[in-house]
């Protein structure tokens, strides 16, 4: 595990070249709707390796249904959507692509960790125990190695002396701390982050953002980052993807979308943000 | 005889036998508790797994059971069944009968509490990639398990008193003994007075300590 206060320098040159590379995840088509209504039309969307992606939009435009799909909670009506390389619901053969299920999604799901706006922790475990599940359950590390890991982890997002408490005993701030700690455990190539501070009290949002933004900063994992926080998007953001009613309307670097934003349903949107 | 309609030398004289009937309701309410709760967790898994045919069959099986009352349940068992060979004796009628009946209703007891656990934790564990086997024995079952066992308890306290049917089947447990102590001495206001109060101390007592450990074991806690 790359920790998250080894500092990494990330020459611009660095960022160019893997931009180059090919895309961690790539979206072609991707469109999904709830009964007769239609959250997400026909989006593209490549994320290349390394890459800060935010997702910014009004509530109900779609971009938390797009962090759902890319790691395969939500299967898409229609598209392709491959996770650093591997398609998801598809599977390769020798006559093209053929529909595959939830167990090859399982496989690919492997490369991706998402963090919820919800936490999700599980309530029976200590923060420990919450970390180390992934650890010894999917990666099948002996018990003193993955609590040593998961240790680290939590270290890593300052909660070295809330190591056996539950969920329960931890604040909001604290808890969602956590959740990133375990979702970083299976060292995925692509970070999901959905909201993941919308549900905390507004004093402790700091430290969440504190911990994604040393993250974004430190890591070379992609990120793909839903946010209301417009100031946090265009510090750690390279790419800002403003949607609205399920399309991708504009975008472009934060310096283009936040700034001097063209479309001017991101104008508006972004002047009703600014204002609260 | 004492003409009273209450006579305390033989309320106490008969004490010894209704104690002898409450050991069977006990052993018969423990055996169809176990019965009911693996039959009801296999039709849980039956229902979950979505099989063709047998969760379609189960979940019949299952609204069946609760549909028909226990006493023709147990009458069939023990009057019609060996008629077609399967013949058993009374005790074990009564306690695969109850079990049979109160599986159906673990099942939905089961069923509820994993229902009731939120989706969130679902879709935890699936984006970590755990192994399904440790979804259900290390994520949704320990956190069901605490909202399933009082209800479960409950359960046992109303077979309890429910398995007073099994009298019917000629099983001399609790409310057996106290009717074949009515007919023998043509007293019945002393055994089954009793035998009420028995029911009523022991599932009072059982009810009370459930609530007390349950506030004790609260989700989270």
């Amino acid at each position: 595990m790359r920790s998250v206060a080894e500092p990494i320098a990330l020459a611009p040159a660095h960022r160019a070249s893997s931009l180059a590379a090919p895309a961690l995840v790539s979206m072609r088509g991707v469109r999904k709707s709830y009964g007769d209504r239609l959250i997400v039309d026909s989006i593209d969307l490549d994320v290349a390796a390394g890459e800060k992606v935010a997702l910014i939009g009004p509530s109900g435009s779609g971009k938390t249904t797009i962090l759902r799909l890319a790691i395969g909670l939500v299967k898409p009506d229609a598209g392709t959507i491959r996770i650093a390389g591997d398609y998801l619901w598809h599977e390769e053969g020798p006559g093209g692509l053929r529909p595959a299920g939830e167990r090859h999604a399982r496989k690919v799901r492997r490369s991706i960790g998402i963090v919820f706006q919800q936490f999700n922790l599980f309530p029976h475990m200590t923060a420990l125990e919450n970390v180390r599940e992934p650890l010894v359950h999917v990666l099948g590390l002996p018990r003193k190695e993955s609590d040593a890991r998961a240790t680290e982890l939590l270290c890593d997002v300052g909660l070295k002396d809330h190591l056996s408490k539950r969920p329960a005993q931890l604040s909001g701030g604290q808890q969602q701390r956590v959740a990133i700690a375990r979702s970083l455990a299976l060292q995925p190539k692509v970070m999901l982050f959905d909201e993941v501070t919308s549900a905390l009290d507004p004093e402790l949002v700091g430290e969440v953002l504190r911990v994604v933004r040393k993250l974004a900063q430190a890591s070379d994992m992609s990120m793909l980052i839903v946010t209301h926080e417009i100031g946090f998007a265009a510090d750690i953001a390279d790419r800002v993807l403003m949607f609205d009613a399920g399309r991708i309307v504009e975008e472009g670097t934060p310096r283009q979308v936040l700034k001097n934003p063209s479309n001017p349903r991101t104008q508006q949107f972004l002047r009703a943000v600014l204002e609260r | 005889m004492n003409s009273a309609i209450w006579d305390w030398g033989y309320a106490w004289s008969i004490l010894p036998d209704l104690l002898d009937g409450v050991k069977l309701t006990i052993v018969a309410t423990f055996f169809g508790s176990l019965i009911s709760f693996g039959l009801g967790l296999v039709w849980t898994l039956v229902r979950l797994a979505r099989i063709p045919v047998a969760t379609p069959a189960v979940e019949f099986f299952v609204q069946f059971v609760r549909g028909t009352p226990l006493l023709v349940q147990l009458y069939f068992l023990f009057f019609v069944f060996p008629n077609w060979g399967l013949s058993l004796p009374p005790m074990t009628t009564g306690v695969l009968g109850l079990g049979i009946f109160y599986s159906a209703y673990a099942a939905e007891i089961y069923r509820a509490g994993i229902e009731d656990l939120p989706l969130g934790q679902w879709e935890a564990a699936l984006v970590l990639s755990l192994p399904i086997r440790r979804v259900w024995f290390g994520i949704v079952l320990p956190q069901s398990i605490r909202k399933i066992l009082p209800v479960l308890g409950n359960q046992v306290i109303g077979m309890f008193k429910e398995s007073a049917l099994l009298s019917t089947i000629t099983v001399m447990e609790l409310l057996g003994q106290a009717k074949a102590l009515g007919s023998l001495d043509f007293r019945y206001v002393e055994p089954l007075t009793l035998a009420g109060a028995i029911y009523f101390v022991v599932s009072y007592v059982s009810a009370r300590t459930l609530r007390s450990w349950e506030g004790n074991h609260a989700v989270g806690s």
